[in-house]
């Protein structure tokens, strides 16, 4: 067990001070009703402590990807603003209502104000279907934070196959996608979802076999192993970090990882322009909140992923391994705002064709130049 | 071809039928034409070079209506007005839809204006005002609010 | 696989307006299209025949919400015509600088619709900024940004102020290199080009059956403006060429315009350079009889006003030529076997105001 559920050595005793006080409470109330006397040993017991362990380290992860999702939002707000020759959101805070500050909150108050917006379900809509499909896109979305380390420690599951789940996790949301268009019974949203599922059949291969690539070169499924065999291969001092070698492929990935997010020259799934919102149409309130916070969700996962691959992770002199590795996550995402709001929309068959006919064939280069640099690395040329 | 040779033409082609012309200024050529030789006159003024039909008006003179085609030749810089009376009794002129495919909607606001009927249009429905409108507002006899 | 009738419209990001394009879709393409008009429909030209001459003017303005000037313009010339009245040398110019000005401002909204269109909302907020210098400039002109009332019958209402060149050429020179970001995100950029490039095209002798006009016929390849074919006020003394592209595709009629923006820059300050001093109004005829018909170039197309006089205070008849109303014509013909996407990039070129189409 390493990363967050070790906390530094701590978790045991904050586990086992949780579980105490509620043993505590239970042995107070036991004082009337016996019973709780059971309840409180099975507080200490052994199983029950190591669960609170998990539950806090979930929580912290918790924490952590909400705080960050409205650092995400509010970067890219701001980020756009400047692109657009404007400031962005500037409010500071509900009692000011002042156009001078950073607007950080200006989310928060968003969100809440779609909280209390009117649930609409279409007449002609599959009701379960319809509302399931944002919880899938939550879900999955969220649970791709789980595998993606911060830094040595600050991991939630330290998984053998983690890019593979992280990967997986991105694989799901198209499927709610595509069960969000079909069951809104609307004709946009079905349009919409059909497109989003027509996109990741093309551009999940290129992902997955640039992540081969990758792989290949390190020998590893496992974030932690890639970002360890970027720093051990090191050539003159200098970290091997994956985009150079893997040049071909960190260009693929970047292109298929934006597809994957539909960000905006890939976003037509959801053409606001000609689908009015796409597959999103007839989602209304919160379930689009949750959309929307997924969004942006996986946008930084997806960051995380690009820095992890081929940025050498949390390596860097002098600051701590996290904030290394969330001045690069914030920078990629910088990137892909900046892709984002210059580049129009690309057409559904151009973006198949892109995707099939040219991401496709440079991924498997990727894994054949992989292939080559671990051969020659046998004698001893090459990096490895 | 300036107006005058388009003329001569014209009153070569159809020595009657067509009357009234006149030369309003420099570039615009206005003539009459009989409701039944409209359409010859306008494939014929198509095959001189006239090729776009810039607007139909149609007026209400309230003894009779009568159809404004303006007709532009780029080529010439001439403009043809053709003005085509139509008894009220019978609001029927042939269409000139299948001549310039451009005069499809300025037909279909005429009708929808002022309930003049052009037969050959490909379709024929109403088209600014509601399908289930029973009037035609232009026309002088119309009152308002009744 | 099964055809789908889909309403993009009335209440639809890509109308820019009121209105409702039906296109039959299989799959992705479209089979058919077919516009429905008449959401913002006022009654124009019914309430035309209850006002006096004067009194259309502001009527007129109302056409077209985003080049109202030239609608107005258009009106006073016919009536002008039909009354035979000689407007002063100066009302010309004064008349021509407004034009242009409008014109400008109509091109950089159609320039700053065709960003969201094709899914680049930064083009929008680029365009939007410099869309306020000209209106600054109009409105130092006609004294209001939008419905300006300028143009009258036999002449204009309001002199320019002492300061106006000055300011004209300050923004003027700002606006060139600006024009140089629009074309670097949009025509250098190889994703818009993809978007523009081969789609919709429309060949010259479609376009001019089909009643196309302005800019839409120009990206066809005809060189015609009313300006040079049947010149009014002192268009004809003013040295400007006509944008023409060949290709017929929604990237030449981006082109067009662009290129257009650019030549009113030129006509105004030339316009401005030959202004001669004097009256700029005369007193016109209250009760004019006869009938005149006027064709002049607006931002959008050839806008005509059909005005028949019976010597009573207001017209017997008038009849507006709307271009957009006649490009509608060839949408089903332009849509049919082109991607769902491409009707944006189409319809983004084509420049769609409702205020007119609709009257």
């Amino acid at each position: 067990m390493s990363g967050l559920f070790d906390l530094g050595g701590w978790s045991r005793e904050i586990s086992a001070f949780v579980s105490g006080i509620l043993a505590w409470i239970a042995d107070l109330l036991g004082g009337w009703i016996p019973w709780f006397h059971d309840v409180a040993n099975w507080f200490r017991s052994d199983a029950v402590i190591e669960f609170w362990g998990f539950a806090i380290a979930v929580l912290i992860m918790l924490v952590f990807a909400m705080i960050n999702l409205l650092v995400v939002l509010w970067m890219e707000r701001k980020l756009y603003g400047r692109l657009q020759d404007r400031r962005g959101v500037m409010v500071p805070h509900p009692w000011k209502k002042i156009h001078k500050g950073t607007g950080f909150l200006q989310n928060m108050a968003d969100g809440i104000k779609l909280v209390m917006k009117e649930s609409i379900t279409p007449r002609n809509a599959d009701k379960s279907m319809f509302h399931a499909a944002p919880a899938i896109i939550f879900i999955s979305s969220v649970m791709a934070y789980a595998a993606i380390p911060l830094s040595t420690t600050f991991v939630l599951a330290d998984l053998e196959l983690g890019l593979i789940f992280i990967v997986a996790m991105f694989a799901l949301s198209p499927l709610a996608v595509l069960i969000a268009g079909w069951a809104s019974g609307n004709k946009y949203t079905l349009i919409g979802g059909m497109r989003g599922a027509a996109q990741m059949l093309a551009y999940e291969i290129p992902l997955l076999l640039c992540i081969a690539g990758v792989a290949i070169m390190a020998g590893s499924l496992n974030p932690m192993e890639v970002v360890a065999a970027q720093q051990r291969t090191s050539v003159l001092g200098v970290e091997n970090w994956y985009f150079i070698p893997q040049f071909i492929g960190f260009v693929v990935f970047m292109v298929a990882i934006l597809a994957e997010l539909e960000k905006l020259p890939f976003d037509i799934p959801e053409a606001e322009s000609e689908l009015v919102e796409g597959w999103l149409t007839e989602i209304t309130d919160i379930r689009f909140g949750l959309i929307f916070m997924s969004k942006w969700m996986k946008g930084w996962a997806a960051a995380a992923l690009v820095v992890l691959l081929f940025f050498g992770g949390w390596s860097g002199p002098f600051f701590p391994q996290e904030v290394w590795f969330m001045i690069k996550t914030y920078i990629v995402f910088a990137f892909f705002v900046w892709i984002a709001w210059i580049l129009p929309r690309i057409r559904i068959d151009q973006i198949l064709k892109i995707g099939w006919y040219e991401l496709v064939p440079l991924s498997f280069a990727t894994i054949l130049i992989a292939v080559a640099l671990k051969f020659l690395s046998h004698f001893g040329m090459g990096w490895f | 071809m300036n107006e005058e040779e388009v003329t001569e033409q014209l009153k070569r082609d159809f020595p009657e039928g067509i009357f009234d012309f006149a030369f309003p200024r420099k570039g615009m050529l206005r003539f009459s034409a009989d409701r039944d030789r409209l359409k010859d006159v306008c494939t014929r003024l198509k095959d001189i070079g006239f090729k776009q039909i810039s607007l139909i008006s149609a007026l209400d003179w309230r003894e009779h209506f009568e159809c404004v085609y303006h007709i532009t030749s780029y080529s010439f810089g001439i403009v043809a007005e053709v003005h085509t009376e139509i008894p009220l009794d019978d609001p029927k002129v042939d269409s000139v839809t299948p001549v310039w495919p451009g005069a499809n909607f300025h037909e279909r606001e005429a009708y929808d204006m002022m309930g003049i009927v052009f037969e050959g249009h490909p379709d024929l429905r109403r088209i600014l005002l509601p399908d289930d409108f029973t009037f035609y507002p232009l026309r002088k006899n119309f009152r308002e609010g009744e | 696989m099964t055809k789908l009738w889909i309403n993009m419209g009335p209440q639809h990001p890509m109308t820019h307006g009121l209105w409702n394009l039906k296109i039959l879709v299989d799959g992705e393409t479209i089979v058919d299209a077919e516009p429905v008009l008449g959401y913002l429909h006022r009654g124009v030209e019914k309430l035309c025949e209850r006002r006096t001459y004067n009194q259309i003017i502001p009527l007129a303005d109302r056409l077209c919400y985003v080049s109202s000037l030239c609608f107005a313009h258009a009106y006073c010339l016919t009536v002008e015509e039909m009354m035979d009245l000689e407007i002063p040398e100066r009302a010309k110019y004064l008349r021509v600088i407004a034009l242009e000005m409008q014109r400008l401002t109509s091109h950089m909204t159609w320039l700053m619709a065709i960003g969201p269109d094709v899914g680049l909302i930064t083009l929008l907020l680029y365009c939007l900024r410099e869309r306020e210098y000209f209106l600054d400039l109009l409105q130092l002109q006609t004294g209001a940004r939008m419905n300006q009332n300028y143009p009258r019958i036999g002449g204009v209402a309001q002199d320019i102020p002492a300061n106006f060149e000055h300011k004209i050429n300050k923004i003027f020179e700002k606006f060139k290199v600006r024009v140089k970001d629009y074309h670097k995100v949009t025509n250098e950029s190889s994703a818009f080009l993809k978007r523009m490039q081969g789609v919709g095209t429309l060949s010259v002798e479609d376009a001019i059956a089909y009643g196309v006009t302005g800019p839409n016929l120009r990206g066809s390849g005809a060189k015609r403006d009313m300006r040079e074919h049947d010149p009014y006020e002192v268009y004809d003394e003013l040295d400007w060429e006509i944008q023409v592209r060949d290709e017929g595709d929604s990237l030449a009629r981006f082109h067009v315009r662009m290129g257009e923006m650019l030549e009113s820059c030129k006509i105004i300050r030339q316009a401005l350079k030959k202004m001669p001093d004097g009256p700029i109004n005369v007193k016109a005829p209250l009760r004019p009889e006869g009938q005149s018909f006027r064709r002049t170039e607006d931002s959008r197309g050839e806008v005509s006003y059909y005005v028949v006089g019976n010597g009573g205070e207001s017209p017997y008849r008038l009849k507006v030529r709307s271009p957009i109303f006649c490009t509608m014509n060839v949408l089903p013909k332009l849509l049919r076997g082109v991607n769902v996407a491409d009707v944006l990039a189409i319809m983004g070129s084509i420049d769609v105001c409702i205020g007119e189409t609709d009257k």
